[in-house]
């Protein structure tokens, strides 16, 4: 019989294993910082870090929690989008079909819709913390900045699935959101200012918006590209100018009186 | 059903239900180690964090990371098991649900379409608060607070940003919620919702209370003069109590600074006083002019 650990060193020792980790951990503070900078999820990372990053009390592990959120839902939207087609003909019975044909559909839409509430919360939360520690302050003014505008792209990811489904709730939604464009001030057609501008139902904002004048086959399909490509792309951008800079920025930060 | 169960058991609010505990769980806690740490400084004492060490990334952090993606993992499934995201029929141009909520993050600014005209509630008070919120670091300028929680290092900057956060967001988000019924009237939790119920709220503009048709020339100066002198008067008066109390800290912030920090607040605080005007007072406009009214 051979024991466990003959059987991990043959393996190690395998070239498809060696050529995958390049070399093997022994648990030295080089190996260790070797985990961190030799991998490139990890080496988001600094190789050494203030114990206040490791102890929960300080920063809820919140804005890690935020970005795990959005992993899930890149991942579940991902699966999702094999089963759905942006088009007012087909949209609802897609997800119909979720419900009754498609093995597990259920829960992955289930997990798709409570993990986009739940970074919502998250992302309000994180950033309370931060308000709170303080952690805004110089030299961290800027990165506050990329994460005002990251929560604003989590509500208008949120906002842009809404209506994915084309049922009642989300066609609604977003009537009442967009019909808020409408009374932009002198680009919205019910907005103060606006006739100086010549500003119709057919030219405003609310109009750029829906891709018609109504809630329509065209704002489906402009609120799906913005959902599963444009606001994804652009916040996955920010999100790791936001991780650079909280690095570049000193770390965690830390007391400073 | 007892109605209250109703709607915090609909499979979206559960959300919200989350989120007032998650919240709430969170506030208590910052606040609980502002104040700790307030006590430490108050005696002269280093602050939590103040003499930490540096400790591998690679084990600690990585396992802790490794432990809250488990436990977030489990706790989405659990609740992707036990309640289904609702799909309700398919979309009808035709037929406007009673109440039509918008995304429920967005329900405090709907919550304002009751106090303000569209063109504010719905499009000029968000875009100030993003730009406030982009604007914290830059106009606030007290150094102490930085890298800890504290409260009586900043009094000021956590009691306005926790009114903004907690009142003027989150608290209308769960008005809008769950005591808003049909016609964006109030209803308790433990009322039904009714959908003929009709009330009759006789509202008026602010110089009705004269006697001055506010839609008259005269009633349109007299608006005019109220609102301008809450932006002006609100614009002075913060300038003339520093200026006798605290002028270094108008030096200090400057011009630009303190016009911005100054108009950011007024146009906060006009939020509650439009609400209670409109609430105690009922009155709907406080100024009407030919394009616009407030
Ligand atoms: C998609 C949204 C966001 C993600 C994924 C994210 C992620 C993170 C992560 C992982 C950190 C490291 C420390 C921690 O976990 O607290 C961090 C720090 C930070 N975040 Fe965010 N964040 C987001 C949104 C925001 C928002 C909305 C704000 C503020 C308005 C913000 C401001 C900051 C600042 C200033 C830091 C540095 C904090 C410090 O050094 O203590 N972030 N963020």
């Amino acid at each position: 019989m051979k024991s466990l650990n003959d059987i991990t060193g043959s393996v190690k020792k395998n070239l498809i294993w060696k050529s995958i980790f390049r070399r093997d951990y022994r648990n030295t503070v080089r190996d260790r910082a070797q985990a961190v900078f030799g991998n490139v999820f990890l080496h988001l990372h600094p190789v050494q870090v203030r114990e206040s990053a490791v102890k929960l009390r300080f920063t809820w592990g919140m804005g890690g929690i935020t970005f795990f959120a959005f992993i899930i839902l890149v991942i579940t939207g991902v699966v999702l989008m094999f089963y759905y087609h942006p088009s007012i003909d087909q949209a609802y019975t897609d997800i119909k079909d979720l419900e009754f044909q498609v093995p597990f559909g259920v829960i992955l839409r289930n997990l798709h819709r409570w993990g986009a509430h739940f970074m919502v919360i998250v992302v309000m939360i994180h950033m309370f913390r931060v308000f709170m520690t303080g952690s805004y302050k110089a030299p961290r003014q800027f990165n506050w900045g990329i994460g005002v505008i990251l929560l604003v792209m989590t509500f208008l990811l949120s906002f842009t699935g809404y209506l994915t489904p084309w049922d009642q709730l989300g066609f609604w939604a977003i009537t009442v959101g967009t019909n808020m464009g409408a009374a932009t001030p002198l680009l919205g057609y019910q907005g103060p200012f606006s006739e100086y501008l010549h500003i119709t139902p057919y030219n405003d904002v609310r109009f750029a918006l829906l891709g018609g004048a109504q809630v329509g086959g065209n704002a489906l399909l402009r609120s799906y590209i913005w959902h599963c490509v444009a606001i994804p792309l652009f916040a996955t951008i920010l999100m790791f100018v936001h991780f650079w800079r909280v690095r570049k920025d000193g770390g965690i930060s830390k007391p400073q009186k | 059903m007892n109605p209250f169960i109703e709607i915090i058991t609909q499979p979206d609010n559960i959300a919200i239900v989350i989120m007032v505990f998650m919240v709430t769980f969170f506030m208590v806690w910052a606040f609980q180690q502002a104040f700790q740490n307030d006590r430490l400084l108050a005696a002269g004492l280093p602050v939590d964090g103040e003499n930490d060490r540096f400790v591998d990334t690679f084990k600690p952090l990585v396992r802790i990371e490794l432990i809250i993606a488990i436990v977030v993992m489990v706790g989405l499934t659990i609740w992707s098991i036990a309640v289904d995201a609702p799909l309700e029929e398919i979309a009808n141009p035709t037929i406007t649900p009673n109440p039509a909520k918008a995304p429920w993050y967005f329900l405090g600014l709907q919550e304002l379409l009751v106090y303000f005209d569209p063109w504010l509630a719905g499009v000029v008070l968000p875009s100030l608060i993003v730009v406030g919120l982009l604007a914290i670091p830059y106009i606030d300028i007290n150094p102490k607070g930085n890298g800890y929680y504290t409260f009586s290092e900043r009094k000021y900057a956590v009691i306005i940003f926790s009114f903004g956060f907690f009142v003027l967001w989150l608290l209308l988000i769960v008005i809008g919620v769950f005591f808003r019924g049909p016609g964006w009237l109030w209803y308790w939790p433990w009322q039904e919702w009714d959908h003929s119920r009709v009330v009759f709220e006789p509202t008026r503009d602010l110089t009705a209370l004269i006697g001055i048709d506010s839609r008259s020339l005269p009633g349109f100066i007299i608006g005019a003069l109220v609102v301008g002198s809450y932006m002006v008067g609100g614009m002075i008066a913060p300038y003339r109590y520093w200026k006798k109390n605290n002028p270094e800290l108008l030096t200090q912030l400057g011009m630009v600074r303190y016009v911005t920090i100054v108009f950011l607040f007024i146009t906060m605080m006009a939020i509650p006083i439009k609400m209670v005007l409109r609430l105690v007072f009922l009155i709907k406009y406080v100024w009407i002019t030919p394009w616009f009214s407030v």
